[in-house]
């Protein structure tokens, strides 16, 4: 347990706070925590961070709960697991999930987090982790698709002081700069984290300036307090009291070819409060996809997809956390053993949303949305430029792909975008700028969202020709269980990817590889997946359908699934169009099934080879 | 005797004002817009100003025009269908756009997106491929060019835009595509993307290529028209439009690159606070620009607005050179609720609009809004001294009441107060984006407000920002119009590099300095400006190498002179200028991405018109006292007649001044003091309690 060290000794008092100054504090920190965005994107050195935005603010209060940001992360877990004197002017350092109670999961992003100090008190906490392109280890990236133990994922820093009362602790900094593959890169994002996080703690001394330090803590408390009220309000009216709910979802494999693995959430409400179990979810993988998770992270989850739809200008908080009890099963895929591997965890995490999204749709027509792009598939390529000006200069790429936002009841998902909020793709110019690359295609694929009343969002296809030898990695999933479409919805199509060899031969990939070797003239298409459809796509408008296919969003073979008959250029056949939709209508269940994954896990097992050109999975093994 | 015109086409009013230029006298009028056919009430609305002057139109020297035809096209959805011509592999740039997903974690289960500005049935591939570094990967495939052409000739599309992929290292194969296009489709009018925005990026270069294509038959419709109309009317003077910028393109020009129109309303209001301002000797200050539904903000510094690289319409961001214009979703009507599950006060972004208005209009509105929280407070009176409008104090009253319920308030003045703070609090916000977020301490700059609304809140904003003295300019609510006649002639040439330092040196840069110089001036020389008159002045977007924003750095082309002194300045000034955003500096390589070179025209002569002088005693302008709440208490506040008030009158808080389009609310412990320009310069007056 950390422990703080505070001149200031007299408590704050509890004060009461008008609903006008406490929606003016609520303001404020939502403008510090855009700001800490603002910051770090402008002065960040790696693509991941500075074009894609890989990276999570937060500023808590002075127990670090979190009255704003916008993806948890457990001050409370860091600090318990903090075994020495915190002062004003530290900033601390880690990146070691398994000592900080998994305020992060694996060990690429480092957790920057300092105490915020007014008046020789501490009055809060800003934190913030983001993604660092590489941290050292066996392959460029540090995510070995194939690793079982985090040793094998780089530098893992345990928390320590990086700044002591504001003096940069050098040495240990250059000892951690000296493992990794680009420092610069690192070195840089460092900085803009910790100045992000110092803005944070300048802008909340203001308000305590401004407000009064004790009204802007009882300010912090009343806020909390509003996010309690609001769930417990929620809780009463979408679940039953005494009724458990429950859905599974999947990831394919773990990457060393055991899979698939079950991640199995069910929900509970009894009186005001609501248990969430994890329990009946795999064991721990072999490879690298656990996902180690704190409860309040799926606290955090749980409570975003609750409120989001219900007061959208809602600063979210940890206010409600008392009313939501978890319970996750030790040696699982989810809490995993020390010093399992962990470095591909953002399959799991993508998945919750899937989760929650099934489990609580359930109940809860505004929530239902089918499955959608979870996760955030990664594409590395590195080497060293064999040619040219930079000859002899190492080159490494980290990059976050996207896919079909699903269908929902909104309506249509977008195509290729991000489930992750802040996230953006790296422009191909940038891409070709920057590397010896060329991008010959960046479009998504028809038909690949599913049908639906609301279609889902197409996958996307990005060919990568490479004009330099090296090495690349894929980090994805979804290649062989479907994204589900929900309410009469089809699933979308599964993610693939595939090297077109420049002596002309074709190579199937699999969704989590490392240190494929490539050549000049190689191109690669990675293809993402596509979102679940929502609702019967029977009584989707046909002149819709037959706008997106002269979109080239949809195929005229596509639009039969939506009952359409047309041309390529998007003339309906109305006559033809009413006839097979009756005949669709006479072949299918009634009702049309809520949730629709596609052929049972066996079928889809049995026909992998055939249909992914990969082989399937051997099943999960308990670890000994 | 010459006069120019300043005018400013709102989405209500049309305002016009004459001025003197040997004097400076001024003559306003106001006339409904005609959104129809704009120049139907400028038309009108010049007519009227010459004859209140007593001067022939053929006086007219030079006509200066801020429009928000380009604007309106583009929030409206009343732009041309536009094509689009793609590389082969990119047709769904702007379906797929930047990949991004606004709002939190679950943000996507309820973001409505917009359709793209290209529909995609009019985008097509075409084959032909440059590299990063320019050179040809594959030819231009003229047959398939013109077979898509063709596609799109068939699809009925209204104009077309080109943007290829390395266009900006390149633009040998968008210019044929170009010339292709002019004998395929001769009558529809071309952007392309190398000549509209030459940058790196796709989806940003294309998004504003296709937004210039979507505006520009509009555009040139409208200026011809309006040019041709003056003539009709014996107007022998020049036109020339206000640009995003702040400076001022001959109409011709400005028909040809619409997209840096599109802030054209919100640069005449920035301009028109700049003059003011510097008729008030503050050359520092912020500008706050209240309206109905939205408020825009701004930084001057030295007299010269920050000028940003992207413009921001709506839903469209594009990548244009504009004044940093930041807009929130506050304004007089924007709209106070409570959110029964978390009981929150909340104030906008929903507006009431012009229809059916705040409740205090009658006019069928029942949502309490900030102007209903005004009324209630008393802060605008309802007996307007030549208000136009007749304001229902009840139905103020009822409105907000509706807040005090839900929230658990103890008064309707209560409740009314708070809607007024977290309006404050929200524009607040947007003033801190443009100040402590760049870096900026806003107490080093004064507060200039103007539009409708501005100034009742104005007070309020300088004791939050603490940016003294708070300005109110003579007729706030024309301010646009005199920015348009009082401002310059300006355009500028823009090259991206994308080159580290290391492989640049002086003489390079010097060279490019020159090309771009002679560019900028080329196009001041064709619209009459003697090259003696122009002054050029320079600019760089640097970074590290590495990062993915670049901060812009004014750069001195004499240091570029003969030595090797220019680009060591550069990189001081750009670590400098890093240090102050974001308080550390790196050890990496420094980048060029962008020159720019923006050739000045000379500062209009107008001369300021003088208030004459009288002491601090404003009594004679008094015309009553009436009840406020304010500070959690009632208070009398004097009501003051502007047009009765003399340079040197001090009016002391609490205190309304009203006037034939505004009102300006002087908060207790603070007072007014009448500049001979006619400002109202607002300062803390001592206090025990105050911390400014």
């Amino acid at each position: 347990m950390a422990r703080l060290i505070e001149t200031a000794t007299e408590p704050l008092r509890a004060v009461d706070v008008d609903v006008v100054t406490l929606d003016l504090i609520e303001n404020g920190l939502r403008n510090a925590r855009h700001e800490m965005d603002e910051v770090l994107f402008r002065t960040a050195l790696s693509p991941g961070i500075r074009e894609q935005h890989d990276e999570f603010p937060l500023i808590a209060n002075r127990d670090g709960k979190m009255v704003v940001g916008q993806f948890g992360l457990s001050i409370p877990d860091f600090l318990a697991n903090f075994h020495a004197d915190i002062e004003e002017g530290d900033v601390l350092l880690t990146s070691d999930p398994y000592s900080c109670g998994a305020a992060i999961s694996h060990a690429n992003d480092w957790l920057v987090v300092l105490p915020i100090f007014f008046e020789g008190r501490i009055v809060g906490w800003a934190a913030m982790f983001g993604h660092m392109s590489d941290v050292g280890g066996k392959s460029p990236a540090s995510m070995p698709t194939d690793a079982r133990t985090i040793y094998e994922e780089g530098v893992v820093i345990p928390p320590f002081r990086l700044y002591k009362k504001g003096v940069l602790d050098d040495d240990a900094l250059r000892i951690i700069l000296n493992q990794v593959r680009k420092p610069d890169w690192n070195r840089a994002d460092l900085n803009g984290i910790v100045a992000a996080c110092r803005t944070a703690a300048r802008r909340v001394q203001e308000m305590c300036t401004r407000f009064g330090v004790d009204t802007y803590h009882s300010g912090l408390d009343a806020l909390l307090d509003r996010n309690h009220r609001a769930m417990k309000v929620l809780l009463q009216a979408v679940f039953k009291d005494g009724e458990t709910l429950s859905f599974t979802d999947y990831i394919c494999d773990d990457g060393l070819g055991y899979g698939p693995y079950e991640l199995k959430m069910s929900l509970t409400r009894t009186g005001e409060k609501v248990l969430l179990d994890l329990s009946g979810s795999s064991p721990q993988a072999q490879g690298p996809i656990n996902y180690f998770i704190n409860e309040n992270l799926i606290r955090m989850f749980f409570g975003i997809y609750m409120i989001t739809v219900a007061d959208p200008q809602i600063l979210w908080n940890d206010g409600f956390y008392p009313l939501v009890d978890v319970k996750i099963p030790e040696d699982s895929f989810w809490k995993p053993k020390f010093p399992a591997a962990l470095n591909a965890r953002n399959h799991g995490i993508g998945r919750v949303f899937d989760l929650f999204g099934g489990l609580l749709g359930q109940t809860n027509p505004d929530l239902l949305n089918a499955a959608g792009f979870s996760s955030s598939p990664h594409f590395m390529y590195s080497g060293t430029y064999s040619q040219g000006e930079r000859k002899g200069e190492w080159f490494q790429l980290y990059s976050i792909g996207f896919g079909g936002i699903p269908g929902r009841p909104l309506g249509d998902g977008p195509d290729g975008h991000s489930l992750w909020p802040s996230f953006v793709n790296i422009p191909c110019e940038y891409l070709e700028s920057y590397y010896p690359l060329r991008i010959e295609r960046w479009e998504t694929v028809a038909d690949t969202g599913g049908a639906g009343a609301h279609r889902g969002g197409n996958g996307v296809d990005v060919a990568y020709r490479f004009l330099e030898p090296g090495t690349i990695a894929i980090h994805d999933d979804r290649w062989l269980t479907y994204p589900w479409g929900v309410n009469g919805g089809d699933p979308g199509a599964r993610g693939r990817k595939w090297l077109e060899r420049a002596d002309g031969t074709t190579e199937v990939l699999g969704s989590k590889v490392h240190d494929v070797p490539v050549r000049p003239g190689d191109l690669l298409h990675f293809v993402t997946w596509g979102g679940g459809g929502w609702g019967d796509p029977l009584v989707r408008d046909p002149a819709l359908v037959a706008l997106e296919v002269r979109r080239g969003l949809v195929t005229a073979d596509g639009a039969r699934r939506y009952g359409v008959v047309c041309d390529e250029r998007g003339v309906v056949d109305e006559a033809a169009t009413d006839a097979l939709r009756a005949e669709s209508r006479a072949d299918r269940p009634d009702p049309l099934p809520i949730f629709n994954r596609g052929p049972d896990i066996g079928t889809i097992l049995e026909r992998a080879l055939e249909e992914t050109g990969l082989p399937a999975p051997k099943p999960p093994v308990v670890m000994p | 005797m010459t006069y120019r015109l300043g005018v400013d086409v709102g989405g209500t009013f049309t305002d016009i004002l004459l001025i003197d230029e040997a004097t400076g006298d001024t003559y306003r009028a106001k006339t409904s817009s005609t959104p129809d056919d704009q120049s139907v009430g400028v038309l009108r609305g010049i007519e009227r100003a010459c004859a209140e002057a007593g001067v022939s139109m053929s006086d007219i020297a030079e006509v200066f025009h801020g429009t928000t035809v380009a604007t309106n096209a583009i929030l409206e959805g009343k732009g041309a269908r536009v094509g689009l011509v793609t590389t082969e592999g990119f047709r769904q740039v702007l379906q797929i756009a930047r990949s991004f997903v606004p709002g939190g974690l679950a943000g996507w289960i309820i973001w409505p997106k917009p359709e793209p500005l290209a529909a995609l049935e009019d985008t097509v591939e075409v084959r032909g491929r440059i590299a990063a570094d320019g050179s040809v990967v594959t030819d231009l495939d003229e047959t398939d060019v013109r077979a898509k052409l063709a596609m799109l000739k068939g699809a009925g599309i209204e104009a077309l835009s080109v943007s290829l992929i390395n266009s900006y290292a390149n633009p040998d194969h968008e210019r044929r595509v170009g010339e292709l296009a002019a004998e395929v489709l001769p009558d529809v009018p071309v952007s392309l993307s190398s000549s509209v925005l030459p940058e790196l990026r796709e989806y940003e270069r294309t998004v504003t290529t296709v937004a210039n294509a979507a505006v520009q038959p509009q555009v040139a419709r409208y200026v011809a028209n309006l040019a041709g109309q003056l003539r009709e009317s014996g107007v022998d003077g020049r036109l020339c439009i206000l640009r995003s910028d702040g400076g001022l393109v001959s109409a011709d020009v400005a028909a040809d690159n619409p997209v840096n129109l599109l802030l054209s309303g919100p640069a005449g209001g920035v301009t028109g606070a700049t003059w003011v301002a510097e008729q008030a000797g503050y050359p520092d200050f912020l500008t706050f620009d209240m309206g109905g539904t939205s408020t825009d903000v701004a930084l001057v510094q030295g007299l010269t607005p920050r000028v940003g690289r992207e413009t921001v319409v709506g839903d469209l961001t594009v990548r244009a050179t504009s004044v940093d214009v930041r807009t929130v979703g506050a304004g007089g009507g924007s709209i106070a609720h409570v959110p029964p599950l978390t009981q929150a006060l909340r104030v906008g972004p929903q507006s009431a609009g012009a229809a059916p208005g705040p409740a205090a209009y009658a006019a069928g509105g029942t949502a309490p809004t900030v102007t209903d929280a005004n009324v209630v407070l008393g802060h605008l009176p309802t007996d307007l001294a030549g208000g136009e409008i007749t304001l229902d104090r009840a139905a103020a009253r009822a409105a907000v009441k509706s807040i005090a319920d839900a929230t658990g308030l103890d008064s309707v003045e209560a409740a009314a107060a708070g809607i007024v703070d977290i309006v404050n609090e929200n524009m607040f916000g947007a003033l801190r984006l443009v100040s402590v977020q760049q870096g900026f301490d806003p107490r080093d700059f004064a507060l200039v407000a103007f539009g409708g609304a501005g100034p009742l809140h104005a007070n309020a904003l300088g004791r939050l920002t603490g940016s003294w003295p708070v300005i109110i300019p003579p007729s706030p609510g024309v301010l646009c119009a005199y920015g348009d006649a009082t401002t310059n002639l300006r355009d500028e040439a823009v090259r991206t590099l994308v080159r580290r330092f290391g492989e640049l040196t002086d003489a390079s840069v010097r060279d490019l300095l020159t090309e771009l110089a002679d560019k900028a001036r080329a196009t001041l020389s064709e619209q009459g400006v003697a090259v003696e008159d122009q002054r050029v002045v320079y600019a760089a977007d640097l970074r590290y190498h590495g990062q993915g924003f670049e901060i812009p750095v004014p750069l001195d082309a004499d240091s570029f002179g003969d030595g090797t002194t220019g680009l060591a300045a550069l990189r001081a000034a750009f670590d400098a200028e890093h240090q102050r955003l974001f308080s550390f500096v790196l050890d990496a390589e420094h980048e060029l991405v962008t020159v720019r070179a923006t050739a000045h025209g000379p500062r209009p002569q107008v001369s300021a018109a003088r208030l004459t002088g009288g002491g601090p005693d404003a009594s004679h302008a008094r015309s009553g006292a009436t009840a406020i709440w304010v500070d959690g208490a009632e208070a009398e506040a004097g009501v003051y007649d502007r047009a009765l008030l003399r340079a040197g009158n001090v009016v002391t808080g609490p205190a309304i001044v009203t006037e034939m389009d505004s009102t300006t609310l002087v908060l207790p412990w603070h007072a007014a003091t009448v500049h001979p320009s006619g400002c109202l310069l607002i300062n803390p007056v001592d206090h025990p309690g105050e911390e400014n």
